[in-house]
């Protein structure tokens, strides 16, 4: 049977809260960090030299094309017996979710954002630059906004991705929303309640992402019809 | 009329000097020669059309001007300003020139305001409100103040090319391009911008016009520059060129435009 007081327990307890609180933090600053990363690749890959286009062409292949459960693995794992680096106290299970769902997460906003800057058309480039505005000036004036207007919608995507992802952390233990659920139903065997609460967690994650996602896309689209 | 010139102050320009002055620009495109050996003076305070068949390169040379495009042999100096990869030299010749588009190029994203105030206060340097008060004199020149608040797709064909023409004025620059203004431009809209160029010109701009636009030409040019296969044909005042052209490639295309 369904205990509801469980339920609500779980919801509005410690650990479920605390595990949310880090998926959270996990997955804001992994796309904090992957936005700015996929910026500069974006436009090296619409505009940079062809070694440089092919650079960026293959890591997106690589990291679009390999499951996160292996990179994850790959990163955890793998990367302490490459180097010694890696076996020191700060590489903490946290630092290397990161670092993998980085590396993922700016293969896929890289394609997004290339597609979506080269959508603005050169007029625009040359409008500002007949105006005398410089190459900087004129990105993050002209071309970024009108660009995040056409990605923001994918963009989002891959955040709701993203926040899920974080779940697969739980294989190199990380103590994220689904594997303090893991730990709680270890103890209790009550899985209906804690898989119920975990949901609660993730769905209302989404929510306020999507709606964020309606907010900003009426900002950025003032001026077009 | 609000400001001093940012680069090259009135005492700085010897009248004797042009405004702008090509010699023999050659300019390819890979292995295409778009260009071949144009020359080209525009004196301060004068007007030349440039007319000539589509793809004759008049965009090109229009844009070489402004280095929106880069020349590969010869020479152009605008105000005394050489133009080379230099950046300061770009700088210094963008800031002296403005540039109206086929396609108007408005950012779709800004108001009609901003689009008049961004390139004042990041280039400029202007307060907002200096900006905001410049902008609202050129929209009232170009008679559109009521829409300063409008995004430029809210805006018919021929009011967004009244504002591009005041977002360049408001960079107070001392010769202005024009690509084809009003080519696309439903036919009732083309006179109301034609008018606010022959304004332009009566208040003694230098302007540097491609346009088919003969009525345009006659009234306000002092020189039609016919040119084809990146090269010029043919240049004269607009009564000579337009009642006995000389070369019979100008004839043809003059009289085409005609029927
Ligand atoms: N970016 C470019 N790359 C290659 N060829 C170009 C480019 N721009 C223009 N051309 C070619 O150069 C020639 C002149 O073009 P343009 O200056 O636009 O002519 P116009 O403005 O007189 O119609 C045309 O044949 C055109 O196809
Ligand atoms: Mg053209």
């Amino acid at each position: 049977m369904f205990d509801f007081n469980l339920f609500t327990t779980a919801i509005f307890g410690w650990p479920l809260a605390k595990g949310a609180l880090l998926t959270l933090v996990l997955s804001v600053s992994v796309m904090a960090v992957s936005l700015v990363v996929a910026t500069f690749f974006g436009l090296a890959a619409g505009s940079g030299k062809k070694p440089m286009r092919w650079l960026i062409g293959s890591y997106v292949w690589l990291f679009r094309g390999a499951p996160a459960l292996l990179i994850l693995l790959f990163v955890w794992n793998g990367l302490p017996q490459l180097s010694p680096v890696f076996r020191a106290t700060w590489f903490t299970p946290f630092v290397a979710a990161f670092l993998a769902l980085m590396l993922i997460q700016v293969a896929y906003l890289t394609e997004i954002l290339r597609s979506a800057f080269a959508a603005v058309g050169k007029g625009q480039r040359e409008g500002a630059a007949a105006l005398g505005l410089h190459r900087w000036h004129t990105f993050i004036l002209i071309t970024l906004p009108q660009a995040l207007r056409i990605a923001v919608p994918s963009l989002v995507n891959e955040f709701i991705s993203l926040l899920k992802a974080t779940s697969l952390a739980t294989v190199i233990s990380l103590k994220e929303l689904m594997t303090v659920t893991q730990f709680a139903i270890a103890t209790s065997f009550r899985f209906l309640e804690w898989y119920g609460a975990a949901l609660v967690y993730y769905m209302l994650m989404v929510s306020v992402l999507t709606f964020a996602q309606s907010r900003i896309e009426a900002v950025l689209s003032r001026g077009h019809r | 009329m609000f400001h001093e010139r940012s680069s090259a102050d009135a005492a700085d320009i010897m009248p004797e000097m042009p405004a702008i002055r090509l010699v023999n620009v050659n300019k390819w495109y890979g292995t295409f020669q778009v260009l071949h050996d144009v020359s080209l003076t525009v004196e301060r305070g004068s007007r030349v059309v440039i007319c000539g068949p589509s793809g004759s390169g008049k965009s090109t040379l229009i844009r070489c001007i402004n280095r929106l495009e880069t020349h590969q042999r010869g020479d152009i100096i605008v105000n005394r300003v050489e133009l080379t990869d230099q950046l300061s030299k770009i700088d210094r010749v963008r800031s002296e020139v403005g540039m109206v588009f086929q396609h108007f190029n408005l950012f779709p994203h800004l108001t009609v305001l901003d689009n008049c105030t961004l390139a004042q206060r990041w280039v400029r340097k202007r307060s907002r409100k200096e900006a905001d008060e410049i902008a609202m004199a050129f929209l009232e020149r170009v008679r559109i103040p009521e829409k300063a608040q409008r995004y430029p797709g809210e805006l018919s064909g021929g009011q967004q090319q009244r504002v591009a023409i005041a977002r360049a004025l408001c960079m107070n620059p001392s010769i202005m391009l024009f690509d084809e203004p009003t080519s696309a431009l439903d036919p009732e809209m083309v006179k109301e911008v034609l008018d606010t160029m022959v304004s332009l010109a009566e208040d003694g701009m230098t302007m540097v016009c491609v346009t088919h636009e003969m009525g345009f030409a006659r009234q306000v040019a002092n020189e039609v520059v016919f040119m084809d296969g990146g090269k010029v044909i043919e240049r004269n005042t607009p009564e000579a060129i337009f009642s006995a052209p000389s070369k019979e490639r100008t004839k043809r295309f003059l009289s085409n435009l005609l029927h």
